[in-house]
């Protein structure tokens, strides 16, 4: 490889506001390699594909294009440089043919206007050297996404793209349409593109990828071989952090099944998931986003339905999709969006943490305001809640103490079995460490907790057990000697623990 | 919340400034006779403005009201005409406004309609059914007994002036003291988040469309005895009043805010406007206009409110009121 790279990143930064998205990255993409980016949510891989496509412009360092520095303006100018983008879903338009998709904008032209025979020509063209069987008259509209993403992929060679980036082109995909984009994939390599490649699965990046560059926490780590590595080392690049002490979880004894979860299915979402969770147990349930970790607490506690399975709380079955009956039978969730489903921005703290339970600040008929505030009052201390006055509107409170007031809400209640969803998201360090000893200290007073979490510091730490999810269904079970970041991720990628 | 009681402070303010200048400026205002009949006039926008403050504070609308009030008077002239006693025709007109709110909830509440559109539709469907039925008749051979009693006063104190007043101390409760009402708050300012708290956010919607059918026809009732007829084209363009004046009492047009006691007040100044141009021989167009000037200055004026405040101390507030 002692060609120059067709486009490379040379210690590239980008930061926004306070987060550094990534550090001081580089990366070499040469004619006719596949090149994968792995790394963790948040990693930094999402943003690597902005700058290269001309989205983002990086603070600090440089674009290379054939060896020289380039300046993307915007995608504009990447597209001119022979850049182009496949993603995870590609956004046609529906009521145009495959055809006319590809030459938007840039038909080719007869002294009558748009030559279609010209057009259809081109486009059976491009479908020959991709080497897939595609009708350039079809709308777009009915076409798999497998197909669509054939179609971008035209479009892009169509415009003589020298780098292909995929996004995540295999999520949505089945198997065999896998094999064809990698089929795809395989003969634009051999015909002089340079492909960078990124996805959740490691098999599929050693199956096709020639490289691997790792990212972790926005930093580079390394790039390989494919040839020299393993998967295991794959993965411990992506994680090797070390624990640090922030994490206060006390032993305890596992009491009686507070909450079983049993074969619970959403078609297309999740299937089959089955679990219990105990007394004083801290169960974290871990994967990749969009495992569908959220939507199984979503239709535990009641927001969405389920078309199979059953959910029991203390032994009595719950009824589904009714987050009162969930509520009544001692169950709370802490959810994912803090500012769209756990506070009513503009209402005070004192009607936030009143709202879940309005039965109880109830004298006869009417709301005791007394009652209200002194419930509000209470768990602010208990929480060590920082405000200035218990009317104030939530939304001029931090992030941190926004959070208290939604654990305030809920604990105010006294559930059985609490539900969090990302607890920490977003929050500093020291309310971080609070929420913890919180959560710790309530399961040691018999809450059955079940924390669903991306961080695996906050995974490995906190928990008894870990679940791991991953594409919708539970695919390990790890007690706390077993969960390393290892075997976490590597269930959470899609190849089995061991 | 703040915003909110400053609003209502410059509405009392205004609608003391009006009265106050209208007492002294034009004749004939400040009689028991004419401030009597000046609260006769407001009855059925009053009515209707309670349950229409609940409907906006949740964040949906309700331009049906009207109708359901046409319609209600055209069942209660059909039913008179046809010899049924006027005490079972009442409830009957009740009901009726029941149905018209239930057509609105269910088709908000179980196929996720904008209640804007549904009740636009429904504005149409309730008038035409009211045709239908009463046809161009007006039936006005109405028992004197409750005629009677429409424009009773007590004092100067009119009856449905009491009525009004014992109604919106309950709306005010509902909303202010009750669960439902900070449930009311809470989904009309994030539906999201009160559903994640279990507020049962489809069943209060589709009360709230019952409640201000309900009302409706119990504003059809007035209005028939009132004027002692009962016409298919009773009550028509209400609804718009009912709304200018929920909007200008301080409630926000996106839910979430606001409060009855600033909505009777807005009630009271326009009712108040209205009758003191009146007496003061100003055209039925300049009318319009000045309730229209009152309504656009109250959707600008919190925002006018905002860019004042940066520019210029706190203390200033005071007199920008008046």
């Amino acid at each position: 490889m002692d060609q120059t790279p067709v486009l490379s990143l040379s210690q590239v930064s980008k930061a926004f506001g306070a987060v550094r998205a990534v550090r001081e990255v580089s990366l070499d993409l040469h004619p006719g390699e596949v090149h994968a980016l792995a790394g963790e949510n948040g990693a930094g891989k999402s943003t690597i594909v902005k700058i290269l496509s001309g989205v983002h412009r990086p603070d600090s360092g440089r674009i290379l294009l054939d060896g020289e520095p380039v300046e993307f303006a915007g995608p504009a100018d990447a597209q001119q440089a022979g850049v182009a983008v496949i993603y995870q879903e590609p956004t046609l338009f529906p009521d145009l043919s495959v055809m006319e998709n590809i030459f938007m904008g840039r038909q080719p032209r007869s002294r009558f206007g748009i030559d279609r025979r010209a057009m259809r020509a081109a486009a059976a063209e491009l479908f020959t050297r991709l080497g897939v069987r595609l009708d350039p008259d079809q709308p777009a509209r009915g076409l798999s996404i497998a197909d669509q993403q054939l179609v971008e992929i035209a479009k892009a060679l169509s415009r003589q793209a020298r780098v292909l980036i995929m996004d995540e082109p295999t999520a949505a995909l089945s198997g065999n349409e896998v094999a064809r984009l990698f089929g795809v994939a395989t003969t634009l390599r051999e015909q002089g593109c340079a492909l960078l490649f990124i996805s959740h699965r490691l098999e599929e990046m050693f199956e096709l990828c020639t490289r691997v560059t790792t990212l972790r926490d926005g930093a580079y780590v390394a790039t390989d071989l494919i040839a020299d590595i393993t998967p295991d080392d794959l993965v411990r690049r992506m994680v090797g952090r070390e624990l640090d002490a922030l994490f206060p979880k006390q032993e305890t004894d596992a009491g009686e099944v507070a909450l079983k979860v049993g074969r619970l299915t959403r078609e297309g979402v999740f299937t089959d998931v089955s679990f219990e969770v105990r007394r004083g147990e801290i169960v974290a349930l871990a994967g990749l986003v969009g495992a569908g970790r959220s939507e199984v607490a979503r239709a535990i506690f009641g927001i969405d339905r389920w078309d199979a399975g059953s959910v029991e709380v203390a032994g009595r079955r719950l009824r589904p999709a009714s987050p009162t009956a969930a509520m009544a039978a001692g169950l709370a969730l802490v959810p994912e969006d803090r500012r769209q489903q756990g506070l009513v921005m503009d209402l005070s703290i004192e009607r936030n943490i009143g709202l879940a339970g309005l039965a109880a600040v109830r004298r006869g008929p009417l709301v005791s305001r007394a009652a209200e505030r002194k419930r509000a009052a209470d768990w602010a201390v208990r929480l060590r809640l920082k405000y200035a006055r218990l009317a104030d509107p939530v939304n001029v409170l931090s992030g941190g103490n926004q959070q208290k007031v939604v654990l305030a809400k809920w604990l105010a209640r006294g559930p059985s079995v609490l539900i969090v969803d990302e607890p920490t998201r977003g929050i500093d360090v020291g309310t971080k460490a609070e929420v913890h000893r919180l959560l710790s200290e309530l399961a040691a007073s018999g809450v059955a907790v079940l924390m669903i979490s991306s961080e695996l510091p906050e995974v490995l730490g906190m928990a008894d057990r870990v679940l791991v999810m991953h594409e919708g269904r539970l695919v390990a079970e790890l007690s706390r000697a077993e969960a390393t970041e290892e075997s976490v991720m590597a269930a959470a990628t899609g190849r089995r623990a061991a | 919340m703040n915003t909110v009681r400053r609003w209502e402070g410059l509405i009392f303010v205004l609608l003391v400034g009006v009265c106050v200048w209208a007492s002294l400026g034009v004749d004939g205002f400040a009689n028991g006779s004419n401030v009597s009949f000046l609260l006769l006039d407001t009855t059925e926008i009053a009515l209707m403005a309670l349950t229409m403050t609940l409907v906006i504070v949740a964040a949906e609308i309700d331009l049906s009201v009207a109708s359901t009030l046409g319609l209600s008077c055209a069942v209660l002239g059909w039913l008179w005409n046809a010899g049924l006693p006027i005490e079972m025709i009442m409830p009957i007109c009740l009901l009726v406004g029941a149905l018209c709110g239930a057509v609105n909830g269910l088709l908000v509440t179980r196929l996720g309609l904008p209640s804007l559109a549904v009740t636009i539709g429904t504005f149409a469907l309730f008038r035409g059914l009211a045709y239908v039925i009463l046809g161009d008749q007006a039936v006005a051979d109405l028992p004197p007994a409750y005629t009677g009693l429409a424009t009773a006063s007590i004092g100067p104190v009119p009856v449905a002036t009491v009525l009004v007043a014992a109604l919106a101390v309950v709306a005010a409760v509902v909303l202010h003291a009750t669960g439902v009402g900070r449930a009311v708050f809470a989904l009309g300012s994030n539906e999201e988040a009160a559903y994640f708290a279990g507020v049962r956010v489809k069943r209060i919607k589709f009360w709230l469309f019952v409640a201000s059918g309900v009302m409706a026809s119990l504003a059809s009732l007035v209005y028939t005895f009132r004027y002692a007829s009962a016409r298919a084209d009773n009550g028509m363009g209400l609804e718009l009043a009912v709304v200018a004046a929920v909007l200008l009492g301080g409630v926000s047009i996106f839910g979430g805010r606001g409060t009855l006691p600033g909505v009777l007040m807005a009630v009271l100044l326009l009712g108040v406007v209205r009758n003191a141009l009146i007496l003061a021989d100003v055209a039925n167009e300049v009318l319009n206009f000045v309730t229209g000037l009152l309504l656009v200055a109250s959707v600008l004026a919190p925002n006018l409110g905002a860019v004042w405040r940066r520019r210029t101390t706190p203390s200033v507030e005071g007199k920008s009121a008046s």
